[in-house]
């Protein structure tokens, strides 16, 4: 069970929150061609590691939160929000 | 990746004690005169220079590609690598379940395929695997579901697939434990597979660890590959814990761990790691005689030949690792069990896995060339790798061996993502999580 800190709720259980996938990707330049649109929309990182990943609070304040978590050991370094940056450690993937 | 060649002599100093063939009369023999003639079923390999191909991962694909390989392509020149003992990873910790009812046609004919494998299995590997077409039962809530369920049926009998519609009547002589009069979700029907059904899926990795140790490949168990070796565009062998391997063909047969793998060779995959939790009650008397599945949520359940109840449901839902489950996802599994089979609710829960997939950007494996020469892949098996075993194994080895892609596998290639031919069965879109 994963406790995430929201910034706005206070500490909740993770069975409030939704999953949305890898925050580390950035759009490409929409002249940036075919195999770099290709490269965001199905390539992922999927690091052994820290990763930088959206959580929505969906039964909270329906924000979209950043959360910096481990895949193996599921430890949550930081939580911000969507316009945050991240301070990423020396080993994390993006 | 270079053309077939005839096998290299036998190797001198490797002469290795066959298991025998298994048979009654050899059980009788044993057992009049003491079980001394047993030897083990497959060789413990110490690794060599180099291979002609070198499989990443003893799990099922990897073992099964080895063994299609030297018995059905008579490429001999082969090592398994493994980072611990074979059978110890996902192929043992799964609930086992084979079937073809899929809907796209490709992925029909693909798992179909695996299933046929799977009806021989027994008799070409001389080892008792458990294969129990106990039938695969869908059931359904909803006249939409209903529909679907239709369509996708008539697209498997179109195609030569076993399907059968099966109504409430029905579901309640093969199922009495069913509940189906549920308040919210009522069963209104099924469909199902009759040929579909359980393997005992130990006896998988180690009937074709044995068949391939047999036929002269090597299991190097303990060897933890650390890098791949590259010289440009081409992979040239691996870097273990026990040495370097050199090949001309390396495969990546690790799912649930291709992207680290994949990553040492600087290749970006479209997969993520989750992980699926599989869970075993203790043993009853025999309750249930077909592997039934849950429509009103994503749960499946058979009973194993010891009397437990063996079921799982959906992936946890965020990338992880850690070859462990968490609550959240127990208690929902739990909950659709008792919700399906009120009965279910009596009983303990002895044993938990969790093991980690790679679950894909469709939802369909991935059997494939590389960007990088001589680097073959199989993975991104997302829920389904167990079933497809056979399959994976024999596809994967006729592509290391012929150099193009097994009729039945063409569609799996990775270059399907750039070019826009997915094979998203449920239609959830680039989000593994949501498969």
């Amino acid at each position: 069970m994963l406790r995430i800190d929201c910034p706005w709720c206070g500490t909740r259980d993770e069975s409030e929150f939704r999953y949305r996938g890898d925050a580390g990707r950035v759009r490409p330049a929409p002249d940036a061609g075919l195999a770099s649109f290709s490269a965001y929309v199905y390539e992922r990182d999927n690091p052994r590691g820290w990763h930088l990943e959206w959580w929505l609070h969906v039964a909270g304040c329906r924000q979209l939160l950043k959360v910096l978590r481990h895949t193996q050991s599921h430890e949550i370094r930081w939580i911000g929000g969507p316009g945050e940056t991240a301070p990423l450690p020396e080993d994390c993937a993006p | 990746m270079t053309p077939p060649q005839p096998d290299r002599a036998p190797r001198p100093g490797t002469s290795r004690a066959s298991s025998g063939r298994y048979s009654f009369w050899r059980l009788l023999r044993e057992g009049l005169t003491g079980q001394h003639g047993w030897s083990h079923a497959w060789a413990k390999a110490e690794p060599r220079a180099g291979y002609r191909v070198v499989i990443v991962g003893g799990g099922g694909h990897g073992l099964a590609t080895a063994y299609y390989l030297a018995t059905e392509y008579g490429i001999r020149d082969v090592a398994v690598v493994e980072r611990g003992p074979i059978g110890l990873g996902n192929v043992g910790r799964n609930t086992t379940i084979i079937r073809s009812n899929y809907f796209l046609p490709d992925n029909i004919r693909f798992y179909e395929f695996s299933l046929k494998l799977w009806e021989g299995l027994e008799r070409r590997l001389n080892f008792n695997a458990m294969v129990s077409q106990r039938g695969t039962l869908n059931l359904f809530h909803t006249e939409a579901q209903r529909d679907l369920m239709t369509r996708r049926a008539n697209q498997m009998r179109l195609l030569g697939v076993d399907a059968e519609a099966v109504n409430r009547d029905e579901v309640r002589a093969l199922v009495p434990l069913v509940d189906l009069d549920n308040g919210r979700f009522p069963v209104l029907g099924g469909f199902l597979q009759p040929r579909g059904g359980t393997v005992r899926h130990d006896a998988v990795a180690w009937g074709y660890a044995r068949g391939a140790s047999d036929a002269g490949v090597d299991i190097i168990e303990h060897c933890e590959v650390t890098g791949l070796r590259r010289e440009g565009a081409r992979i040239t062998g691996v870097e273990t814990t026990r040495g370097p391997i050199a090949a001309e063909t390396v495969c990546l047969a690790v799912a649930g761990h291709s992207s680290v793998l994949a990553g040492m060779a600087g290749l970006t995959l479209p997969i993520e790691s989750h992980v699926l939790q599989a869970f075993v009650t203790e043993g009853i008397k025999p309750v249930l005689d077909v592997v039934v599945t849950y429509g009103a949520g994503h749960f499946y359940v058979s009973q194993s030949d010891k009397g437990g109840l063996v079921f799982g449901g959906a992936i946890d839902g965020y990338n992880t690792y850690a070859q462990r489950g968490t609550l959240p996802m127990a208690e929902e599994v739990a909950a659709s069990a008792v919700t399906l089979l009120p009965g279910l609710a009596r009983l303990k829960i002895l044993r938990q896995w969790g093991g980690v997939m790679d679950m894909t950007m469709d939802g369909s494996p991935i059997i494939s060339r590389t960007p990088l020469a001589g680097l073959i892949f199989n993975g991104g098996w997302c829920y389904g790798g167990f079933k497809a075993i056979p399959a994976g194994g024999m596809t994967t080895a006729h592509l290391i061996a012929r150099c193009e892609p097994h009729p039945v596998a063409t569609h799996l290639d990775l270059a399907r993502f750039a070019d826009g031919r997915t094979r998203d069965e449920r239609g959830t879109g680039p989000y593994p999580y949501l498969h």
